[in-house]
């Protein structure tokens, strides 16, 4: 491409933070509570993320303990793309030391396109244990699945064409200012 | 990086990629599950012209922790032995569908040879080339010595390099490989390399190399390294032209129970914590390294090992999951 890329903002730092708060209700609804749970960031932008959603089900819930519920799943080893898209330097794995098994883990990403990330994510979940279920959170889902798999919370679905790209810009990651933080749409 | 032939060619930032990688494999063999699924359908040759336990059965663990397929080709009782030349002996491989070759040979070069050459398309990694160099030997150490520098200094290992370490290699260097992938990877990681040796046993045009000599152990030690490396004395060496006996060599340039009482004082930097020592194995106790020495809470030797199977992993990770084309990757 030759023309500069045309970007336009499709959530704010307000809607992420709103999106956020919700899905951490939503959480707490469908699971009657925070017991087993363990929320699980995929890095590298799912785990700020978890940690956000980790500090809010504290807030609705005393016993929600982040300290032994919140962990990061790395899958680079276990994509299906290594070879096509070259190798990439994994991110640190941080499980609770109590280990998965019996519990509730909710998988953490910032976008849901093909869905290839979430299966290598399933296929790494296994190999550290067996959860009694396993649940899907998303701030954005933009459609274009490749394997049939759904996100069971959504921070916002954004309609795309797979010729755009979506950014999702976030203090951790990308150091802007916690009120500068954004999802964008590249085209 | 296509291939893994020496570390004095190493890139920093494909350095700091191995180790970073290596870092997050060290956790896989305290899985429940102790392999990844990575290099399914891959294979991997050992191809080994010299003898070696440890680091043939160091690459065979972690290509099978990656889940690749291996095939164990040592020269003694094989069609070598029988006269076959390496180009038939790769080509030979290379037909049976070999991704990566990891080879070791007694001739300095034979790695890079093989790697340019248009024998194989498989990925080459030196496995320990005559005296040359031995690159996954001197990863491995730079990981065990980043390990500790940064939780000396209270921080993660990720991403940090050697800078401000200072690193004392012991003994043979002039027959070592292992110094020399040493001295050229810590350098370019940052860290002053000191060597000590017997004029012997220090090679030609030593003193344009990036380190600097001692010729007194004692002397080496006074001037605070962070780590101690001893290098292993090879039998067949001893008591020939380079040193008169053993028991000469340990006195001078063994790490003795004395030497050790002074190594004991060593800190990493301005930290409260212990100085490393580090010795690539097979270890020959009571010659360059004594018995208290090796089994101190200071010696890493273990880690070493440790760390070889996942800094091997990260090699082969690295080189076989390669760009094939150019692929447009989102998210």
């Amino acid at each position: 491409m030759t023309h500069s890329p045309e970007t336009a903002t499709v959530m704010t730092a307000a809607d992420i933070d709103r999106a956020l708060t919700r899905i951490a209700h939503e959480i707490v609804e469908a699971q009657r509570g925070t017991d087993e749970l363990i929320i699980c960031g995929i890095p590298r932008r799912g785990v700020p993320l978890a940690q956000r959603l980790g500090a809010k089900l504290a807030d609705i819930d005393d016993s929600f303990n982040p300290e032994t519920s919140l962990g990061s799943l790395d899958v680079t080893m276990y994509r299906d793309d290594l070879r096509t898209s070259g190798a990439r330097t994994p991110e640190p794995t941080q499980l609770p030391t109590t280990g998965i098994d019996g519990r509730t883990v909710v998988l953490v990403d910032d976008v849901l396109y093909s869905g290839r990330t979430i299966r290598a994510a399933l296929d790494a979940l296994s190999d550290y244990g067996r959860p009694q279920a396993v649940r899907l959170a998303v701030l954005v889902d933009r459609g274009h699945r490749e394997l049939p798999i759904r996100a069971d919370h959504v921070g916002k679905n954004i309609p795309t064409s797979r010729t755009e790209r979506v950014g999702v810009r976030l203090a951790e990651i990308d150091g802007l200012a916690a009120d500068a933080e954004q999802v964008v749409i590249i085209r | 990086m296509k291939h893994l032939l020496d570390t004095q060619g190493l890139a920093y930032h494909d350095a700091l990629a191995i180790l970073d990688t290596a870092e997050e494999m060290t956790a896989v063999s305290s899985r429940q599950v102790k392999k990844l699924p990575t290099l399914r359908g891959r294979t991997v040759v050992n191809l080994f012209y010299e003898d070696s336990t440890r680091t043939r059965i160091s690459f065979e663990a972690a290509a099978k922790r990656l889940s690749a397929d291996v095939m164990n080709f040592s020269a003694k009782g094989s069609s070598v032995s029988k006269g076959e030349s390496l180009k038939d002996t790769v080509q030979t491989l290379d037909a049976m569908g070999a991704d990566a070759i990891v080879i070791r040979h007694s001739a300095s070069g034979a790695a890079a040879q093989l790697a340019a050459s248009d024998w194989s398309e498989a990925a080459v990694v030196n496995a320990g080339d005559g005296t040359h160099e031995h690159p996954t030997q001197a990863l491995l150490d730079a990981l065990t010595l980043r390990r500790g520098w940064s939780s000396a200094h209270l921080n993660g290992p990720r991403g940090t390099d050697l800078t401000g370490m200072k690193v004392l290699i012991v003994g043979d260097i002039v027959h070592s490989r292992v110094a020399r992938s040493n001295v050229w990877l810590l350098r370019t990681l940052g860290a002053e390399v000191h060597l000590a040796a017997p004029a012997t046993l220090l090679p030609y045009g030593v003193e344009s190399w990036p380190a600097i000599v001692h010729y007194s152990l004692d002397e080496a030690l006074s001037a605070a390294p962070d780590a101690v490396m001893m290098l292993r004395v090879q039998a067949e060496r001893m008591g020939g032209v380079f040193f008169p006996t053993a028991a000469e060599y340990t006195r001078r340039w063994g790490l003795t129970d004395e030497r050790l009482r002074v190594v004991e004082q060593l800190r990493l930097g301005d930290t409260d914590s212990p100085a490393l020592i580090l010795h690539p194995g097979p270890m020959n106790r009571g010659v360059e390294i004594s018995s208290a020495a090796a089994d101190s809470p200071q010696a890493k030797i273990l880690d070493q090992v440790a760390h070889g199977v996942a800094v091997r992993m990260a090699v082969l990770h690295l080189l076989l999951s390669q760009r094939q084309h150019d692929g447009n990757h989102d998210e």
